[in-house]
């Protein structure tokens, strides 16, 4: 049976303005679901990374809005000091709860609450990081049923996040960064043969 | 239906029947993980399995409830903001007798205590009645004493500072061990009292209310009752002050405010 993926989530932290604009400037032209990425940065940090990765990828990239109705074709940033979460109505949510693993917004967090919201429909993807966030959040996506991938971490700026997800034994796939793109597509485009 | 929006559901019930608390409004996604938070404390495996601890432990409830309410924040949280306050809020405030100020879900008061030293660099404190209200009796306490722990002074230090503070903000309390124990003469005019925005009702006219990062945990009708309640809780030209990523503008009060600043979220409320 085929395999139908609808929502993309990306945790991503040291390193990741380099990798994010990798993973998404190469993506085809339609993109047949939304993208969210929860990427750590400071507090007081301006739109400066939403504004240039729009500027450098062929979709709209946007800081995602309470209440928004999640879109397919577009990408979605977590905003500055504030968690990002998935409702099952698939709108987005954010909150100013304590800090997880030392981040705000936190992986962990976006994965949890979408992998509770798209179920096995979900792709969760881990890139570069030096902290340990996102690797409860990606065990959370698996127990659903979703596809997880990381980064390869010996490629990696920054090894620590990758290798802290493939620790869980819950990656299904680990890939280099520049063959993401493509595979995701693949995926999204169920062209992707991937056993249940 | 899943099995554990099912116990979630339940267990919202049994509080609203129990204890009046009603949460059936809250956004879900980080209400579920705020109970799983309480879940892991108690050595449950499910949520349901919470229910009869709800109904037949009083502690056990208060002290849940506190989980589901507790907004960690710093002093000045958004710099910006404040200078915004002190610039173009205060002068206008400024030309009343008195002024009568509502810090509405202000947990553990660190918000209140940023807007009491603002306002007595202002001059304006002595003027001014602040109402500091919060559903949950043990986070006023706590709001009450006014004691922080150490870590959380350096961030708000910078944050006083960006915020255009004219003090130094030691000034402000005095350390012992790792706390920060603010000065009593900041809550003088401090009312704190029991309110619960979602199911409460109006209380006094106000010229201020701030109310910033607490409609973010609500859906969209919760939202919409309680920006009627502000409304209906300002006076003509008073002020409503909502979080950075908040807004009234997908609300029925929408026309009824003029934003007053670009880029903060400080709306006034129109004459007619």
């Amino acid at each position: 049976m085929e395999h139908c993926y609808k929502a993309v989530v990306v945790g991503v932290s040291a390193g990741g303005f380099k990798a994010l604009r990798v993973l998404l400037s190469s993506l085809h032209a339609t993109l047949p679901a939304p993208i969210i990425i929860v990427q750590h940065r400071m507090a007081s940090s301006d739109n400066y990374l939403v504004t240039y990765l729009d500027n450098h990828c062929p979709h709209t990239v946007k800081e995602a809005e309470e209440k928004e109705c999640i879109e397919e074709g577009v990408i979605y940033i977590a905003p500055a000091d504030y968690h990002l979460l998935v409702e099952k109505d698939k709108t987005f949510s954010l909150s100013v709860d304590e800090l997880v693993c030392f981040a705000r917004p936190s992986v962990d967090v976006l994965f949890e609450t979408a992998a509770a919201a798209y179920k096995d429909t979900l792709v969760a993807i881990i890139l570069t990081g030096a902290n340990s966030d996102g690797s409860a959040g990606i065990q959370k996506v698996k127990n659903h049923g979703g596809l997880t991938i990381t980064q390869n971490p010996d490629t990696a700026e920054s090894p620590v996040m990758p290798l802290a997800a493939i620790a869980t034994k819950s990656v299904d796939f680990m890939l280099e960064l520049e063959d993401i793109p493509l595979f995701l597509m693949d995926l999204l485009e169920g062209k992707h043969d991937i056993p249940d | 239906m899943d099995n554990e929006e099912l116990e979630i559901e339940l267990l919202l019930e049994a509080m609203l029947e129990k204890y009046g608390y009603d949460f059936r409004g809250y956004a879900r996604a980080s209400l579920t993980r705020r109970i799983h938070k309480g879940l892991e404390d108690t050595g449950y495996s499910r949520i349901s399995e919470l229910i009869p601890e709800i109904i037949y432990n009083n502690e056990f409830f208060k002290r849940f409830v506190r989980n589901l309410s507790i907004h960690v924040t710093e002093m000045f949280r958004d710099p910006l903001f404040f200078q915004t306050l002190r610039d173009n809020v205060v002068p206008y405030l400024k030309t009343f007798p008195f002024v009568k100020i509502w810090s509405a879900g202000v947990s553990t008061g660190e918000e209140v205590y940023s807007l009491a030293i603002l306002l007595k660099e202002e001059g304006l404190y002595d003027n001014c009645k602040i109402y500091a209200t919060d559903f949950s009796d043990i986070v006023l306490a706590k709001a009450k004493k006014g004691i922080y722990p150490a870590e959380l002074i350096q961030k708000s230090t910078r944050n006083y500072q960006t915020a255009g503070g004219r003090k130094s903000f030691g000034d402000y309390y005095y350390a012992e061990y790792d706390s920060a124990i603010f000065d009593s003469s900041l809550r003088e005019n401090i009312v704190f009292a029991n309110h619960n925005i979602a199911t409460d009702s109006v209380f006094g006219e106000m010229n201020l209310i701030l109310c910033r990062n607490v409609l973010i945990y609500f859906d969209s009708n919760l939202q919409n009752r309680v920006l009627q309640l502000f409304f209906d809780s300002l006076r003509a030209n008073g002020f409503l002050c909502l979080g950075s990523k908040e807004t009234i503008d997908f609300s029925e009060v929408k026309d009824h405010f003029v934003n007053l600043t670009q880029g903060q979220k400080i709306y006034q409320k129109k004459r007619k």
